[in-house]
């Protein structure tokens, strides 16, 4: 069988992360494919509905990338997704997702390489976790 | 259904050589709704917008995703392109296959060329679902706000107001010139400072689109770009400036002295005085916390002495409400607290002085008419020790950044220090000598030489006083070797950091500061007077640490990109911004707490909520945070974002 391989659905803050990607690509860091980006002005625009829809869909990892604490280009974005991502760690635990797939990370516009080394690493660790448990649901 | 085109870039090899984007093409022109699907080598280029113009009006497209590098670089073109056949710009998106697909995973090329397929069936779904949208246009108020006036405030006021636009100039202090009035002379020529500020200070005086208001502070500001208002307190002064003269008389009479922190504790200062001697204005306020008759109403020396009548004892603070279009910050900067740097004993120590004491010292107009003398016994210092890098470049205990003016400050004081005391020694203790502008490398390098200056490379570890010297003891780190020096004097270059207050200035101006509370620029490298905030501008060392020619071209910079932003009626706003479905709104409130610009409002006669297009961001918080999805984004809907994840998951 192929070796599994995670897919991540990322939501990008348009003004931190989502330019660090772009810096990723420019400065030709290299990283698994694994990776799909959903680019959104402010890491505090990311709707739970948006992590919970994927992770019910089966994606294996979400990525959710802001500026670091003091640098939102909204002020307090970011405040507003950690405590969000808090509260839905605890519901997914709740349903079944005792892993952490949900990785909130705080990457500016000047570190590509932290990007592609996040990245890299996310999906080292999914692969380590396996396939969403969700999708076996789907399956059965 | 929709008629929707898709274009496909190579960027030369950039794209083509990992993604197969011919095979991409041809996938994604079976989509039942694209109607055109094409490559190209250079998309942005000529020939290549002409394809994508020949598309829209040969096949009746009306929806566009072009595949290619960051949106950053160019949505603008594209949207440019298809608007020019009368398409809603609003309606051409980008796939970002370039940055984020083709230069990232160069060895994966079946891998990338699924992604990027995917990436633009995303992008697809989005533009299925866009509105066509129009700029909002907002009126603009063609007047400028400075606060701060040091010589960035100084020449970004000149500038604006030689532009042709009014200028509103907010000074804490009862004068202009901010450091640059305390200064000797200045490095790299050793001009005077004080006769150039005091040209360029007087013309701000003088000029009538100028409106200054010293002893001054922003108290509030409302509004958005275009559109702020503000209320100032201009703070008491006890002296009518319409009546005074600037005699002076009321000065000399006064019978109150204490230390004055404009000379750093050097010299003395009356209790009704001027920020120092011929300042612009040149008008003198009573500092009420020393005046004996607000203490106990026991002196009215000046009230008596004023030929003029002048001096006001019942004023009150005053305050005025203006509008402006945009904002200067140049709040400048302070010396790290000498209260924090118990090591080097300043503060405790009197020989033992910072580097604008030292200027003051310089100063014809300073604390010993510009003689170098102990503070202590008033006799000349025969060695004398300069340490560089003071709270600064010392992320462990004070600050982590480099202060960029230190090296060329210490190598100015220790010239201008030979040529007085010819038979004095200067050593400077340093850690690198950092001298990167026009004639920097030059003037150091020149006085290292004919002024026979001793450099020691190493930190200084403590420096104590011993039998009326001040003894210095360091590591010379190129020999190893601990180093001792009996000294005179000591005069350190401590670190900038940002100016007290402008954590609460740039709260109320919604600017953001670094964790040292250096104002943040919007982008570093692409906009870097600009803040984060629409209209709010940056000059001068409030910004980050620099010297007066950095200062001035950042201010000067300030000031075009402001008559660019001022130079038309109306401002156009990108009206990708919230929006609320009254059907569904239930009137919770949430989206009114949760937005940061006050963009949200209870409409009170229909209980649901509102948006104030111009003042919203569109940064999607209240969107995230509304419990019945009753608002969202226009082309950014929960819809769009939904069907984005399902093309990436399924
Ligand atoms: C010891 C020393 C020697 C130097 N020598 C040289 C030299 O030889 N050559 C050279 O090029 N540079 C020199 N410099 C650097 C120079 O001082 C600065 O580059 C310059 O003064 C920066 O100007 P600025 O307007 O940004 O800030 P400042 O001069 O600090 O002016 C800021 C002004 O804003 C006002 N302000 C602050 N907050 C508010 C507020 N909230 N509301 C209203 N007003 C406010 C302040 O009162 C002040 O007047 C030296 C610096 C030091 C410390
Ligand atoms: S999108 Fe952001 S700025 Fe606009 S109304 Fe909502 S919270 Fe306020
Ligand atoms: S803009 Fe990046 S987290 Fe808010």
């Amino acid at each position: 069988m192929a070796e599994f391989e995670p897919r991540i659905v990322a939501f990008l803050c348009h003004w931190c992360t989502y330019t660090g990607a772009d810096l990723a690509g420019t400065t030709r860091q290299q990283y698994p494919p694994n990776i799909r980006i959903i680019h959104l002005m402010c890491s505090g625009a990311v709707d739970s509905i948006y992590v919970l829809k994927a992770l019910i869909d089966g994606a294996d990892g979400v990525l959710i990338g802001g500026c670091h604490p003091g640098d939102c280009h909204y002020q307090t974005g970011n405040f507003k997704a950690r405590r969000r991502v808090a509260i839905l760690k605890g519901i997914l635990q709740q349903m079944g997702f005792t892993e952490n797939r949900v990785w909130l990370k705080w990457i500016s516009a000047s570190e590509g390489k932290l990007f592609a080394d996040t990245v890299t690493k996310m999906v080292e660790e999914l692969k380590k976790m396996g396939p969403n448990p969700m999708k076996q649901l789907w399956n059965a | 259904m929709k008629r929707l085109g898709v274009f496909i870039c190579h960027c030369g090899a950039n794209i083509a050589g990992t993604v197969d984007v011919k095979s991409v093409a041809e996938k994604i022109g079976k989509t039942e709704d694209v109607a055109h699907s094409a490559d190209y080598i250079y998309m942005c280029s000529e020939p290549g917008q002409q394809i994508i113009r020949e598309a829209i009006r040969g096949k009746g497209l009306d929806g566009v995703v072009v595949a290619c590098c960051s949106p950053s670089m160019h949505e603008n073109t594209f949207r440019k392109a298809v608007k020019s056949q009368g398409m809603n710009p609003y309606l051409c998106e980008i796939a970002n296959i370039r940055e984020q697909c083709s230069w990232v995973h160069q060895k994966e090329k079946e891998e990338a060329t699924r992604k990027a397929e995917e990436i633009i069936q995303a992008t697809l779904e989005k533009v299925r679902r866009n509105d066509s949208l129009e700029a909002i246009a907002v009126a603009i108020n063609r007047r400028v706000l400075v606060v701060g006036g040091g010589i960035a405030g100084i020449t970004a006021s000149l500038d604006l107001a030689e532009g042709g636009y009014e200028v509103i100039l907010l000074e804490r202090e009862p004068a202009l010139g901010g450091h640059m009035a305390q200064l000797s002379r200045t490095f790299p020529d050793l001009d005077p400072a004080f006769s150039g500020l005091f040209l360029k200070a007087s013309e701000v005086e003088r000029h009538p689109k100028i409106h200054l208001h010293c002893y001054s502070e922003l108290e509030d500001v409302k509004g958005y770009v275009g559109n702020f208002e503000l209320v100032i307190r201009k703070k008491a002064t006890s002296v009518d400036r319409g009546r005074c003269t600037g005699c002076g008389i009321c000065i000399e009479n006064c019978p109150v002295e204490y230390v004055s922190q404009f000379e750093r504790g050097m010299g003395i200062r009356k209790a009704i005085d001027t920020l120092y001697p011929s300042s612009v204005p040149n008008k003198p306020v009573i500092y009420r916390e020393h005046c004996r008759y607000f203490i106990d109403g026991s002196c009215h020396r000046c009230e008596e002495v004023c030929p003029e009548k002048a001096i006001d004892f019942k004023q009150e603070d005053e305050r005025i409400s203006e509008k402006v279009g945009a904002v200067v910050v140049a709040t400048g900067y302070e010396l790290y607290p000498k209260e924090q740097l118990g090591e080097y004993g300043y503060g405790e120590i009197p020989d033992v002085i910072d580097g604008l004491g030292f200027e003051r010292m310089l100063s014809p107009n300073g604390p010993t008419k510009g003689k170098i003398i102990r503070p202590s016994d008033g006799k000349v210092p025969k060695e004398m020790v300069f340490i560089q890098c003071v709270a600064s470049r010392d992320p462990d205990r004070y600050m982590p950044y480099c202060s960029r003016i230190c090296c060329m400050v210490t190598a100015k004081h220790a010239k201008i220090y030979k040529e007085q005391v010819p038979d004095g020694q200067p050593y400077i203790f340093y850690m690198d000598i950092r001298s990167d502008c026009k004639g920097y490398e030059e003037f150091l390098q020149k006085t290292i030489e004919e002024k026979r200056l001793l450099y020691l490379r190493g930190r200084v570890s403590r420096v104590f006083q011993d039998d009326g010297r001040v003894r210095v003891l360091g590591v010379d780190t190129l020999t190893g070797k601990m180093v001792e020096v009996a000294a005179d004097m000591v005069v350190l270059a401590t670190a900038i950091v940002p100016s007290n207050g402008v954590k609460d200035l740039a709260a109320k101006l919604r600017a953001t500061v670094d964790r040292h509370g250096f104002l943040t620029e919007a982008h570093i490298k692409l906009y870097p007077v600009e803040s984060s905030t629409k209209g709010i501008y940056l000059a001068g060392c409030g910004q980050s640490p620099k010297d007066i020619s950095d200062t001035v071209s950042q201010a000067s910079a300030t000031a075009s990109k402001i008559q660019a932003l001022l130079s038309t009626d109306k401002l156009l706003q990108d009206p990708l911004i919230a929006f609320v479905d009254e059907e569904i709104c239930s009137g919770c409130g949430i989206c009114v707490e949760i937005c940061p610009y006050e963009a949200r409002e209870m409409d009170p006669h229909r209980g649901i909520s509102m948006v104030h297009s111009a003042l919203c961001q569109g940064c999607g918080a209240c969107i995230a945070s509304c419990p019945n999805n009753a608002c969202e984004l226009r082309n950014g809907s929960a819809s769009q974002v939904l069907r984005m994840v399902d093309t990436f998951v399924s």
